[in-house]
């Protein structure tokens, strides 16, 4: 089952890097864990940023300078220059392709603010942008003939490592959650695209269930490096009950944040760090906090939010048009991830990763509204076209099938384990002592705290898993392999946050509120050797 | 408050069986009662879910007959939910749906000719914007009666997305989307509504398909059980009505 790229997950940034490798001449095989389609990018919903100018004067340099200073001083300019001066290029590919972008009255594709712009530069289509990007990316690759194989979770990745040269991949073991087997497949080059670890928060997150950090665990496993894991985005507007997502350009339109007074207390359209921590200041003080999008209107609430007044109205029995909407600030964005190069590759050759998962230095402490769905296609193509010329020139021998009877073995082993703890209330336990120790405002007991209970958890991992026993769409097992990951993941972003005696953007420390840039403009790494998690500041 | 789940285990355990469970959530969704089912009673009931907020597509199922998503849908007592129709079953209420995706390939449903700077009008755009809110949630191709006669309709969801291309300003080769749904495509479809009432995105395949039908006849196509049952008293005209 050899194909030249291998990429796991098929969300926008797997898509778009599927695209650019079959462009590119490689024989591509796209794998998730969901269908396409179902990924997180469906979720997004502000819009894309790009420099156009089609609503307000606008420039390259204005975003670059946006984004820099959202970044707080740890995003690489060059990486940023890249991703910005791309844009334009970028959402012109997306609009050729069929992505139906909402239009100005003169034919120009609409824009409109978000927080931290200083002009109106996110492409949207109404709050639907996410969900139709992803489906015309996916309308393409049938297009293309490009295989994707549904409902195949990742195991483990394939590495070699001769003694003379440097490790480099060879493939993904998968297991197939309808049949219960696992399966192996080989490529000369392997794209990571598999989201972000925002669920580690548990209910506390906008994210879908999915957003398990599987692809991070397995790098980590397999030996390439992380960084700036402690670094996770708070939205500052999720519904209080349910923690779904009112997106920013609600507040972009005019909307407006209210304490229980009735009182506005902060500048709706700063960065989102700075919104999420005067929200979380309001509610420390015992206020409710209210989004007021009233004044906007039936008519434009119906044209340019149409989720927002649905899911209002399903979740908290709240209508947007007559009633304030109680919100909270909950986890959305994880900014630290695989550790890539300029080429979109890790520190293992032939394996690279793209979009949410990875961490391509563009968002630094704090990610810009509107730079994700922009960062996945301006590396997704990036990565596609690099992973196929690697794919190219390769000529190493690669085997899978060993690993594939290592995680047989391993599942074996799982399915076994005791089940004295119940692992979904451990991880209800984590979001919860995460949401309150590693949130928004963090100090070091608390992170520490945290950390112990992860340390505990993970010693008590084989009192654990799964009730279910059986072989066919085994979702209990599924689930339970999601939380190892993400406990795994938990001990990076904690030791991460521990090591980084400072703030800076979202990673807020109440008992450090200086920003040193002396020792921490830097980017924190994280690295497993011998089963021993590492930390390393590295520029 | 109880509800009844249709339970199958898988081609392991042949037998299917309802099974009801109580619990004590109260104007909760039904994915939140299934959550809790799970994380709390049973460890071994199956579904998919995914974004919670209605836009993934990954939780349609049925309700008392009728296709659902469970995290729009507010469970009453005595509910019975059971999975989508049409698919081969899985398990429990997971269904297969490779074959139904497979549909969006067989009918073109993608954007043939790529130009960059093609400009694009509000009222261009708004033709298609309600077609391009589709999830992909299946719950048409669920409830569509056409499948019970013939398996090879291409379906509401795959026609929707071709009318959305062929309806699109951008797309300069629509005749070629018209020519890949004559064959179990528009003329297939029994216009019997269903699509529509169930669809959670408020889309009207069956519209969509009449819109298609128009472009097929003013493209020379006519509906081919009407030609053949008077194709002995005459063949069809230039423009593809029947001549008599």
């Amino acid at each position: 089952m050899r194909s030249d790229v291998l990429i796991i997950g098929a969300g926008g940034a797997g898509l778009v890097a599927a695209i650019n490798a079959h462009e590119s001449g490689a024989k591509v095989r796209v794998i998730t864990k969901e269908y396409p389609t179902r990924s997180q990018t469906c979720m997004a919903q502000g819009g894309i940023n790009a420099a156009l100018g089609n609503a307000s004067d606008d420039s390259v340099e204005a975003h670059v300078q946006n984004t820099l200073k959202s970044a707080h001083g740890i995003a690489n300019e060059e990486a940023v220059r890249h991703l910005c001066e791309s844009a334009p290029d970028a959402v012109e590919w997306l609009d050729s392709i069929g992505v139906c972008f909402s239009r100005t009255k003169d034919a120009k594709i609409a824009q409109r603010t978000l927080g931290g712009a200083s002009a109106a530069r996110a492409c949207y289509a109404q709050d639907y942008t996410g969900l139709k990007i992803l489906h015309t990316l996916y309308d393409r690759c049938n297009a293309l003939g490009i295989e994707m194989l549904s409902e195949r979770y990742l195991l483990n990745l394939v590495t070699h490592k001769p003694t003379s040269s440097d490790a480099y991949i060879g493939g993904a073991t998968f297991l197939n959650i309808r049949s219960g087997e696992v399966e192996s497949y080989e490529a000369a080059a392997v794209i990571v695209a598999t989201g972000g670890y925002s669920r580690i928060y548990d209910k506390h997150s906008t994210n879908s269930t999915s957003s398990t950090g599987d692809g991070q665990a397995a790098c980590l496993r397999a030996g390439a490096r992380l960084s700036d894991m402690e670094f996770v985005q708070f939205h500052p507007t999720a519904l209080k009950g349910s923690s779904i997502l009112i997106s920013e350009s609600a507040r972009g339109a005019g909307g407006y944040l209210l304490n229980s007074k009735n009182e506005r207390f902060t500048n709706e359209l700063a960065p989102r760090d700075e919104v999420a921590r005067a929200i979380n200041e309001e509610i420390q003080k015992g206020e409710g906090v209210f989004l007021d999008i009233r004044h906007l209107g039936e008519e434009f609430i119906d044209r340019e939010l149409p989720q927002e007044r649905k899911l209002a109205k399903l979740y908290e029995n709240i209508d947007p048009v007559y009633e304030i909407i109680p919100i909270k600030s909950v986890a959305h964005y994880t900014m630290g991830g695989i550790e890539v190069d300029k080429n979109s590759q890790t520190n293992i050759e032939g394996l690279f990763a793209v979009g949410e998962c990875a961490n391509h230095r563009v968002h630094g402490a704090n990610r810009l509204g509107g730079n994700s769905l922009l960062e996945l296609v301006v590396f997704g193509k990036q990565a596609g076209a690099n992973a196929a010329n690697y794919a190219k020139a390769f000529d190493k021998t690669i085997e899978a099938k060993e690993q594939a009877k290592i995680d047989e073995e391993y599942l074996k082993r799982v399915k076994e384990f005791s089940n004295e703890i119940d692992f979904y209330e451990k991880r209800t336990f984590v979001g919860n002592i995460f949401y309150n120790n590693v949130g928004i405002s963090r100090d070091v007991k608390g992170l520490k705290e945290a950390l112990e209970a992860v340390y505990k958890i993970q010693k008590e991992t084989p009192m654990m898993g799964p009730k279910d026993r059986s072989k066919i769409y085994n979702t209990n097992l599924v689930e339970f392999l999601e939380f190892a990951n993400m406990i795994e993941l938990c001990e990076s972003v904690l030791v991460s946050a521990i090591e980084r005696k400072e703030s800076r953007g979202a990673h807020y420390r109440s008992d450090m509120l200086e920003q040193n840039d002396e020792k921490y403009k830097a980017h924190t790494i994280t690295y497993e050797e011998n089963g021993t998690l590492f930390t390393d500041f590295a520029e | 408050m109880k509800i009844k789940i249709a339970r199958y285990m898988g081609k392991e355990v042949t037998q299917k069986e309802d099974i009801e469970y109580e619990v004590s959530l109260s104007d909760a969704t039904l994915l939140e009662v299934l959550n809790e089912i799970k994380t709390k009673q049973d460890a071994t009931l199956s579904y998919s879910s995914g974004c919670r907020s209605s836009i993934c597509g990954s939780c349609s199922m049925r309700v008392n007959g009728r296709e659902i998503l469970a995290c729009a849908y507010k469970v009453k007592d005595g509910d019975f939910v059971e999975p989508m129709k049409n698919s081969p079953l899985i398990r429990d209420l997971v269904v297969d749906m490779d074959r139904a995706y497979e549909f969006n390939a067989k009918a073109k449903a993608w954007q043939s000719s790529i130009k960059k700077g093609v400009s694009l009008s509000e009222e261009n755009q708004m033709l298609n914007e309600f077609q391009s809110d589709c999830i992909l949630c299946g719950s048409c191709y669920s409830v569509c009666p056409v499948y019970a006669v013939n398996s090879e309709f291409l379906g509401p969801f795959a026609l929707t997305r071709v009318w959305k291309y062929v309806s699109d300003k951008r797309e300069n080769e629509p005749q070629s989307k018209i020519d890949a749904i004559q064959t179990n495509g528009v003329w297939d479809c029994t216009l019997c509504n269903e699509c529509t009432l169930v669809c959670p995105q408020g889309i009207s395949s069956k519209a969509d398909i009449e819109k298609l039908r128009m472009r097929s006849v003013a493209s020379g196509y006519s509906d081919p059980s009407f030609a053949s049952s008077f194709g002995s008293f005459g063949g069809a005209s230039f423009d593809g009505s029947p001549s008599f």
